[in-house]
């Protein structure tokens, strides 16, 4: 027994060394400068440089946009499911998990030959000005679009396996016999016996989008994570400050997600 | 709310029954209408891409296989084959290392450490990117902290070579190992390793007769699952630039953006073309696997 509890401290002590030392010796990078001994310029220029706080908006509107967007997509799709065309369960799957057997720089390359299209071809049309629209670069709605399609198989993951512990036909036949009707059912009694999946799926569509870096990046635009690289060139601390904060704060957002989501399955057992 | 009392008759719920067919669809055809606009036509768009060939002169395309033998030959082929070397060789170490660690933490009587370890493996093996592409910089690159501290560079070491990047790939590789292999080892009863032992089996007799061969499917697609994860990444690599490894993501980016050569898109998207063939055949090898996996851990 002592040298099984022996060799587990082993592997967990390696494993830790492995993940941790990359994090601290970013820490150590981003506040030891050479030959001046420690300070902290890195964390106190983040807000005043250039670009940081636009970018970061610009991502958290594209991640409000995409979390509201995928919700209004998955979950009447989903619950339909369950109530009456079980049938169409396996075309969802597959269109759900299509996204993971299309790269994201293959899907960036298929989505720019279509945006070519719009001088291209549709120049004289209306459809031209919709083109136009959709890549504005104060609110570029493409990135939205592209981000619900690659935020689609965490999404349904998520929202499956809420439903799964819901039983959606009682509750909606017990609203219906209350005098609901379908939206009424959907959203007091269905939605909020989905809170738990429903954050979750958010929480995750939130870390996509803040993390994305390749659609944007080769579509010209200039969310979060393409402006840390832009900097690094110019301000190597500051991009590894960012990138380290950036990564800690998806960790403890999932991390309480966990936390809320073991504390909700625990009482629901007992 | 004014609630009209419910009548329980057969007739109604024969309404109900028919009211509820045409919502199920409906509901669920503005997914697929989405999914078809924002998803496939792009895709239609690479394929018809990637057969496409433009004539310089008059601008009019033409139907080729051009591209995709292109895309087999030369630098590109170097890529493809640069891509698939060191998916696989980062996979099959993110699998042995992976493994063990995943016991480790399956076998773990503090609840915490398990969902700290589960939580921040979702996060590395989901969403590293960038920010990990900077952190091993700032580790292990030309003016990273240990590479300074131990003098790394004289001893040879260089983060943008091959081994440098499976180092970096590892980090979300073998997350993603603990995460899909943490099911099946949760699956492994321990009245199998009782029955073993009480037949007087070794604990090396026991992973190598009854843990292994039932982890074997998982362990397998897990593998796959890994390969298809590195072989997709991007972001980690482009950001740290620099990196002398041919890969088929940084091709195309190049293709795409016309950094190399103008006019190389159609060629970019017969390499997308490759890439979804080897991310398919990666499904398809993934999805029987897993399916059997599942037999053991109902």
């Amino acid at each position: 027994m002592a040298r099984l509890t022996l060799w587990r401290w082993g592997v967990l002590g390696l494993a830790g060394l492995y993940f941790l030392v990359p994090l601290a010796a970013s820490v150590v990078f981003t506040v030891d400068v050479p030959g001046q001994g420690i300070d902290l310029d890195a964390y106190t220029q983040i807000f005043s440089t250039g670009g940081f706080t636009s970018s970061l908006l610009l991502s958290l509107e594209l991640a409000a946009a995409t979390i509201a967007l995928v919700l209004l997509l998955m979950v009447p799709a989903m619950v339909a499911l369950r109530l009456g065309a079980p049938r169409l369960r396996p075309v969802v799957e597959v269109v759900c998990s299509l996204p993971l057997v299309v790269p994201p720089i293959a899907f960036v390359a298929g989505i720019g030959t279509v945006l070519k299209w719009g001088p291209e071809h549709l120049s004289r049309t209306p459809l031209f000005q919709t083109f136009v629209a959709i890549q504005n670069p104060d609110f570029p709605f493409v990135l939205v679009l592209a981000y619900v399609v690659m935020a689609l198989p965490f999404v349904y993951r998520a929202l499956d396996a809420g439903l799964r512990s819901v039983d959606v036909r009682t509750l909606v036949e017990a609203a219906r016999s209350c005098g609901a009707g379908w939206p009424q059912a959907l959203v007091r009694a269905v939605l909020p016996n989905l809170r738990g999946a429903l954050l979750n799926a958010s929480f995750l569509t939130l870390a996509l989008v803040l993390g994305e870096f390749t659609v944007a990046q080769l579509l010209g635009f200039q969310p979060f994570a393409v402006w840390i690289v832009n900097i690094s060139g110019s301000q190597a601390q500051l991009s590894v400050a960012v990138s380290v904060l950036s990564l800690l704060v998806t960790w403890v957002l999932l991390l309480t997600l966990a936390g809320f989501g073991g504390r909700t399955r625990t009482t629901s057992r007992g | 709310m004014t609630a009209t009392l419910p009548r329980v008759d057969t007739a109604t719920a024969a309404a109900v029954k028919r009211r509820r067919r045409p919502l199920g669809w409906l509901a669920v055809v503005p997914l697929l209408a989405f999914t078809a606009v924002a998803f496939g036509v792009p895709a239609l768009a690479m394929l018809d891409g990637a057969f496409t060939a433009k004539d310089p002169a008059t601008g009019a395309g033409s139907y080729t296989v051009d591209n995709l033998t292109a895309s087999l030959r030369g630098a590109y082929l170097t890529a493809l084959l640069g891509s698939v070397k060191l998916s696989a060789v980062s996979a099959g170490i993110a699998s042995v290392v992976g493994l063990p660690l995943a016991q480790a933490v399956v076998t773990s009587r503090f609840r915490a450490l398990r969902e700290a370890v589960l939580t921040a493996s979702g996060v590395l093996a989901n969403f590293g990117g960038v920010p990990l592409a900077f952190a091993f910089v700032a580790t292990l690159g030309n003016a990273g902290v240990l590479t300074r501290h131990l003098g790394l560079t004289d001893k040879g070491w260089d983060l943008y070579s091959f081994w440098g990047l499976v180092i970096v790939y590892l980090y979300f590789l073998i997350p993603l190992m603990v995460l899909t292999i943490t099911p099946a080892l949760d699956g492994l009863r321990s009245q199998w390793r009782e029955a073993a032992q009480n037949n007087g089996a070794t604990s090396v007799q026991y992973w190598r007769h009854v843990a292994l061969p039932v982890l074997l499917p998982s362990l397998l697609g897990g593998l796959v699952l890994l390969f298809g994860s590195a072989f997709a990444a991007y972001a980690t690599a482009a950001a740290m630039v620099g990196s002398s490894i041919p890969l088929v993501t940084l091709q195309i980016a190049d293709a795409l953006s016309g950094n190399v050569l103008v006019g190389q898109e159609n060629v970019a998207l017969a390499l997308s073309l490759d890439m979804v063939l080897v991310a398919g055949l990666v499904m398809a090898v993934y999805l029987p696997l897993q399916r059997r996996s599942a037999r053991w851990l109902a």
